[in-house]
């Protein structure tokens, strides 16, 4: 991949630490967003191909999967020490405030000016997951299984999980099943070729 | 000391919780909801819901919902046995499983896996966005989201501009 040699490095683990935790911070109704952004397009550390192939890992493993994703990252350039470094940034201030927000909650939730506030923020955070799932398609162009398929599975996805409600212990398994032997087939023909 | 025994067993639940929790801490949210208001009786339920809006509208990934569950069912104390209880396990595998998969990355059985995902992981992020918005009642919301949405593909405009606006726009009562 001709992308890597324009990546960037985390300079110590102190860098994550500081790095997550200054998107964690950003993050409201949920850091998937921003910790793309910041680790793809801002610090590029990261290519989106293999920010999906971490979220791929995070997504069948049990556990948060951006903390997930920010101790692979973590672990990927400084170790466990990079792994903790990255997990604590992400968690740390973050859990100071929310706990001084659940003293807080009680007083201010019956504030109909707040809570309109909150279904606004949790309406625009619900997009930015949408448009971060769209963004993170582009990696698909370079998917072995060729772009019809994936698209495909994508859009099956999708409808399993939002429409269907299909619960997701059915859907990874499934379709997953299928899609990783489809991509060793096609793997297999692209090493003969 | 009285509160011991419910503090291990807190932990103990939530060491199990973990291991459940594949696709996100959110996906075990109605066990917990069995375990710790039925069962336990730890939280009455307007404090289970509470802890996942606060947890939701706070800057941060949203698995700290399970340390505001702690803070309501035990204090402090109640916040270590919950989040260690989640993190532990999950964190162990994912670095293990990452590691495994980091020094095999040439594997055509791991780059079967990476390929096949993909598109999977992908279709599971829009539909968690679209989950959440169409939860709530309104047009305007859905609006709104698509709005953001398309912001955030096409567009650098800062994520917290597009934050503040939503909360501005939700504050009127446009939404």
């Amino acid at each position: 991949m001709a992308e890597v040699d324009e990546l960037a490095r985390p300079a110590s683990p102190r860098d994550l630490f500081l790095t997550f935790n200054w998107l964690a911070l950003q993050g409201f109704g949920g850091v998937l967003a921003i910790t793309q952004r910041v680790l793809c397009d801002e610090k590029r550390w990261l290519t989106v191909d293999q920010f999906v192939e971490s979220m791929a890992v995070a997504q069948v493993l049990p556990g948060p999967n951006v903390v997930n994703v920010a101790l692979m990252v973590g672990d990927r350039f400084f170790g466990w020490r990079g792994a903790f470094a990255a997990m604590a940034g992400m968690l740390v201030v973050p859990l100071v405030l929310v706990l001084a927000l659940t003293a807080l909650y009680a007083q201010f939730s019956v504030h109909p000016a707040v809570s309109g506030a909150l279904r606004g923020m949790g309406a625009v955070s619900a997009g930015l997951i949408v448009g971060t799932g769209l963004k993170l398609a582009d990696a698909l162009r370079r998917n072995p299984m060729g772009v019809p398929v994936s698209v495909g599975l994508l859009v099956a996805t999708f409808a399993a999980v939002a429409v269907m409600r299909w619960p997701l212990l059915v859907v990874l398994p499934g379709f997953g099943v299928l899609a990783c032997a489809f991509a060793w087939r096609r793997l297999d023909g692209e090493a003969r070729a | 000391m009285n509160a011991g025994p419910d503090l291990l067993a807190l932990f103990g639940h939530f060491l199990v919780f973990s291991l459940l929790s594949i696709g996100g801490a959110i996906t075990v949210a109605p066990e917990m909801h069995r375990v710790l208001v039925s069962d336990m009786g730890a939280l009455t339920d307007a404090q289970f819901t509470a802890s996942i809006a606060i947890a939701q509208a706070a800057p941060g990934p949203n698995i700290l919902f399970v340390a505001v569950m702690g803070y309501q069912a035990a204090g402090l104390a109640g916040v270590a046995a919950t989040l260690c209880g989640i993190m532990l396990p999950a964190t162990t595998l994912a670095l293990v499983v990452s590691r495994w998969g980091h020094a095999r990355q040439d594997w055509r059985a791991v780059r079967a896996f990476k390929a096949g995902m993909a598109p999977l992981v992908i279709g599971l992020l829009v539909a968690t966005g679209w989950i959440l918005t169409v939860q709530a009642p309104g047009w305007s919301h859905v609006v709104l989201t698509l709005v953001a949405a398309l912001l955030a593909w096409r567009t650098r405009v800062h994520l917290l501009a597009m934050i503040a606006a939503g909360a501005a726009l939700g504050a009127l009562g446009w939404v």
